[in-house]
């Protein structure tokens, strides 16, 4: 199924305010999706047999810079039986302050890849993941504090009294 | 500076108190990070009854290096380096993904001599070769096998000695770059890979002979760990995780990228000869065909290097490398087969600057060991020990 059908299945289905746009400049075309419908949309692109997304290539937190404000988060779906792929991004602007992440839903009861991606997302992006089961860091200690791949990130001095170099 | 809001810490409580709950009903047992068949610094936490294991609970990032925080910022090609530390058995095949990634964004892709292409399949086919020879020789000695461990590294040491030929180094070789090679193949190169060749046909014969088909690995193997389609599917299993498990997917025939497609190979999958399909000595007899089909492909390379595409005088595997890698703005997600299935990378560029504003590696070994808390419920520890070993991991790109 091509990326246009695709966008139109999409807005049948939940309507137009679904999408809100999309990238077509780049050599993958990308949809950007209303955030809080992501779960649903996944669902539907999975089950649904003219799409059939079964299998959740990637899964990445971004963070689009200290002007914008932005955070988000990229999934790279792919479809074994009809061996295409589709991009969807979702966004939204935040402040950077630890005590207020930045809030999707989880994807994680549609694909279980989602389980440790999002846990990944978390960790180093500072994304949280509503529903999801067991939302804990992953790749850093569990009392790390700050998230590294943020823009803002400053390199911490410090790690229980044992300089950084 | 510490967050201080209670849903984010509501996870990390539950663990706790599961943890303190499973202390006195059933016993928590640590299996690693300094475990000899947890293949690295895996850590996994074991809520056992008896011998019987209820939960697993799998710690990683022992060996987190920051590579994408590394690449976020370094130039493309100063990132290729990072890379090879990722599958750390396969360097070639990390690689080969990144400069493709990248090339694909610059848009030369379909400049690059065939030569170049066909050298670079030849290394990333050793390698794997490499890295297959690796999981099961420590597979065999996971479940007690020690002579095939010894055999395998012996065959290995070859593909070793060869690549360190081509590039300096043993292991993480920086060897393809970005519209080329480091260099071109060294003179002789291509005769003594084809010695390597028929030296090594009859070794995987007495290898089969040995382990394969040895009935105590049998008995060992054979319908424990069973992974069904479905959930290796939903768990984005790849490689030879889902292939065990009876699906023909492999990138190198879905995706036809580089002279793949121009070579003649099969995909094979498990079938389930000895117990069910996706048990684990289905994914180990997979790595074990895999190699084969390489050493096919290697062969078909070689004919051409030798013949069609041989090296001449003035040929410069540098001539194509861009002066300056600045793709234009986009993102683009770039997946391979790499050695222990689909390794994909995302690239952010902005179009303006030669380093990339975010970098994804997506490992193939991340999200097969993540099905494992659902392969290990209710099997006996020793069985996980069997389980462990057939995902094949490395912790290198686990925790990247």
């Amino acid at each position: 199924m091509s990326f246009e059908e695709v966008k139109l299945l999409l807005t049948e289905k939940f309507g137009t305010d679904v999408i809100i746009g999309e990238e077509t400049t780049g050599l993958q075309p990308a949809l950007l999706i209303e955030p809080d419908k992501i779960a649903e949309v996944c669902l539907e692109l999975r089950n649904n047999s003219s799409t059939y997304f079964d299998f959740l290539s990637s899964l990445t937190g971004v963070d689009y810079g200290l002007e914008a404000n932005r955070f988000g988060v990229v999934y790279h779906l792919a479809s074994i039986p009809h061996q295409t792929q589709l991009t969807l991004k979702i966004s939204r602007e935040n402040n950077r302050s630890l005590d207020d992440l930045p809030t999707f839903p989880s994807i994680t009861s549609v694909y279980r890849t989602a389980d440790w991606h999002e846990r990944e997302a978390y960790d180093l992006t500072g994304i949280f993941f509503e529903g999801h089961p067991d939302l804990r860091r992953i790749l850093l200690p569990d009392d790390w504090e700050g998230f590294p791949l943020r823009k803002d990130y400053k390199t911490a001095e410090y790690y229980k009294g044992i300089k950084i170099d | 500076m510490s967050i201080t809001i209670p849903k984010y810490d509501a996870a990390l409580n539950n663990y706790y108190q599961k943890i303190a709950d499973a202390s006195t009903e059933d016993m928590v047992l640590n299996m690693g990070p300094q475990h000899p068949s947890t293949h690295g610094v895996l850590r996994l936490e074991l809520i056992t009854d008896g011998e019987i294991v209820k939960e697993v609970i799998p710690h990683i990032g022992y060996l987190h290096r920051c590579f994408e925080k590394h690449a976020e910022s370094l130039t493309y090609q100063q990132t290729i380096p990072f890379t090879d530390r990722l599958d750390y058995l396969a360097s070639m095949n990390n690689s080969h993904a990144f400069v493709m990634g990248v090339e694909r964004m610059m848009g030369i892709d379909k400049e690059i001599p065939k030569r170049i292409e066909y050298i670079r399949v030849l290394v990333c086919e050793l390698n794997r070769i490499a890295s297959h020879l690796i999981a099961i020789g420590t597979y065999g000695i996971d479940i007690g096998a020690f002579t095939p461990f010894l055999w395998c590294f012996r065959d290995r040491e070859h593909i070793m000695g060869m690549l360190e030929w081509a590039s300096g180094s043993r292991m993480l070789y920086n060897y393809i770059w970005v519209g080329g090679l480091f260099y071109d193949l060294p003179v002789g190169f291509e005769e003594r890979c084809s010695e390597f060749i028929d030296y090594f046909k009859p070794k995987m014969v007495e290898l089969n002979e040995l382990l394969t088909n040895n009935q105590v690995f049998i008995s060992r193997t054979a319908n424990v760990g069973v992974l069904p389609l479905d959930v290796a599917i939903n768990y984005g299993c790849s490689g030879p995780m889902l292939r065990g498990s009876g699906l023909k997917w492999d990138l190198r025939r879905i995706d036809n990228y580089s002279i793949y497609p121009e070579l003649e190979f099969d995909v094979p999958t498990g079938k389930g000869e000895m117990g069910t399909v996706g048990d684990c000595w289905d994914r180990y007899k997979v790595r074990v065909d895999e190699i084969e089909q390489s050493v096919k492909m290697i062969e078909q390379c070689l004919n051409r290097l030798r013949k069609e595409l041989k090296r001449t005088p003035d040929f410069d595997p540098r001539s194509k490398m861009p002066r300056k890698i600045t793709p234009k703005a986009q993102d683009y997600y770039i997946r391979c087969e790499g050695a222990k299935g689909e390794l994909g990378f995302y690239f952010m560029a902005d179009g303006k600057s030669e380093i990339p504003t975010r970098v994804k590696a997506r490992a193939p070994s991340f999200n097969n060991l993540s099905v494992l808390p659902e392969l290990a419920k209710g099997v006996m520890i020793a069985d996980l020990i069997a389980i462990v070993g057939s995902i094949d991991f490395v912790l290198g790109e686990v925790d990247r």
